[in-house]
């Protein structure tokens, strides 16, 4: 609880006494870079193979010949838009995204960085973490998106190849009783699970204190805290909004 | 000239400084010492302000620090450049950018101007031909040159070092030392430096503050420190024998 508390006072000291608008402008660009070069090809890889691995399964549970072939497809876009895109690859944002961010933290803390920031009289929890967030803000909803692609498209792939059922009735399945609230509420999850995952992964690392082995266990706990949180929040939002 | 008076802080009911006075002058060298966890770099980060103290006040050139509005401690912070002890190099930025980085912050410089600004400061403590290098390319003495580089780019009135000989070779150790009294004459400045080293002490102690224990036990220079009559600070000065029979005329 007194965790939590210095989160909140975490988050306040983030808003007061910034930088200029183009420092920040620079630094979330840089911050995107780095997140979407650190990122995109283990999402695409994970979420294609979902996917894939998604329509192999429900085909084998589909035996009934009533049940027709293109439920597979549409099952594998359910899946892939509500829980698999946001949740899964929020998992894995924590754990590439998220540990990267708290590591870097801990490691200027623990060298003196954070304090050499401090003395030129620059709010470093701004400085720092702020760009972080709001590159998470704005790349997560995106890497989403690619894996929900990837998934679909993986999906196809195994579909067809393995003659599950057809390209048209794959496709067929894609878009039947497609229902679009479903993308906002998959787009209000991801934004929900960046500022989580970003913010509580910054939190862990901007507070380590001792030196390079205190920096590895801020970032297993930013992994973990962060996963807990999301799946927490998952929850809630399942709840509130389905 | 800095000023300190009656400074105190206390970590969890354990008291690490018990109110400290003293005065640190312009255009001198001077030290803070005392052996391992008695408060020296607390009491240097309470004087520049990432520590607030529990009591007592910090005068810059008579301008209340601790008390001070937001535009006057910022207005204080941009005269104010530190060396920290493993440099604190931003990793991220190659050696240019981190020497650099304080004029991009505190000034509105064009870049050219800040170029020959940042190329005089890396030549004034003898790094040429480095600028993109990034710190983990280059040795420990190097980056300890480029945080002094970096610490006195914006022409700073006030100079920190926090153990700037630690990790060094003792040759190096002398030759950064030495850099740094240069540049406290030089630019005229008023530089503190925290060290437990018995070198400094004696190669650039011109003005001396000992701590024991969270108190000043001592304040002095480097040409009376032999004679001090302090039982502590002759038990961290004469650590070793050579230097006891030293002051017992056995030698
Ligand atoms: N942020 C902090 N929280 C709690 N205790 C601290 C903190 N910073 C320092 N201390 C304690 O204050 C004491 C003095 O530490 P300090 O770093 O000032 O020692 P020092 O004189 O600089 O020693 P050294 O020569 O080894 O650097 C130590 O016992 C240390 O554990
Ligand atoms: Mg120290």
């Amino acid at each position: 609880m007194k965790g939590f508390g210095r989160y909140m006072i975490f988050l306040g000291s983030l808003v007061v006494r910034r930088e200029t608008f183009k420092t920040y402008y620079h630094l979330t660009l840089e911050e995107c870079i780095q997140i979407g070069i650190k990122s995109i090809l283990l999402f695409m890889l994970v979420s294609t193979f979902m996917g894939a691995v998604t329509t192999l399964q429900t085909a084998a549970n589909l035996v009934s010949p009533l049940v027709p072939k293109f439920v597979v497809s549409q099952v594998v876009r359910e899946m892939t838009v509500l829980e698999l895109a946001p949740t899964i690859m929020a998992i894995i944002y924590a754990g590439k995204v998220g540990s990267s961010m708290s590591g870097g933290l801990g490691t200027m803390r623990i060298t003196e960085q954070i304090d050499a920031l401090e003395v030129m009289g620059i709010n470093s929890a701004s400085y720092l973490v702020l760009p972080k967030i709001v590159a998470s803000l704005m790349m997560f909803p995106l890497l989403v998106i690619v894996a929900a692609v990837c998934s679909m498209m993986g999906g196809y792939l195994a579909g067809t190849l393995t003659e599950i059922l057809t390209p048209t009735e794959y496709i067929y399945g894609i878009r039947y009783a497609f229902n679009e609230y479903f993308i906002t509420f998959a787009l209000i999850k991801s934004i929900v699970f960046a500022f989580l995952i970003s913010s509580i992964s910054s939190f862990r690392g901007y507070y380590t204190q001792g030196g390079a082995l205190e920096v590895g266990i801020s970032s297993t706990h930013a992994v973990t805290t962060s996963i807990i949180a999301v799946l927490i929040a998952d929850y809630l939002l399942a709840y509130l909004l389905l | 000239m800095i000023k300190i008076n009656n400074i105190s802080k206390s970590f969890a009911d354990k008291i690490i400084l018990n109110g400290i006075d003293g005065e640190f002058d312009k255009g001198k060298t001077n030290l803070i010492i005392g052996s391992s966890g008695t408060g020296k770099s607390v009491l240097l980060k309470c004087i520049v302000g990432l520590l607030h103290p529990d009591t007592g006040n910090v005068f810059y050139d008579f301008r209340n620090f601790t008390e001070a509005d937001k535009d006057m401690k910022s207005e204080i912070r941009r005269e104010i450049g530190m060396l920290f002890q493993g440099g604190a190099l931003f990793d991220s930025k190659n050696v240019e950018e981190n020497v650099m980085f304080p004029l991009d912050i505190l000034t509105k410089m064009p870049k050219s101007e800040k170029i020959d600004r940042v190329n005089f400061c890396l030549k004034r403590v003898g790094l040429e031909g480095v600028n993109k290098k990034m710190p983990s390319e280059i040795s420990g003495g190097m980056k300890k040159r480029v945080g002094i580089a970096r610490a006195i780019v914006n022409n700073p009135n006030y100079l920190f070092c926090d153990e700037p000989n630690s990790g060094l070779d003792p040759q190096t150790s002398i030759v950064i030392d030495e850099l740094i009294m240069e540049i406290t004459h030089e630019f005229d400045i008023t530089t503190i430096v925290v060290t437990h080293d018995m070198n400094s002490v004696m190669g650039i102690g011109e003005k001396i503050m000992f701590l024991s224990k969270g108190d000043k036990l001592w304040e002095g220079s480097n040409h009376d420190i032999m004679n001090s009559g302090v039982k502590e600070l002759d038990d961290f000065v004469f650590t070793n024998k050579i230097m006891k029979n030293l002051k017992h005329g056995t030698v």
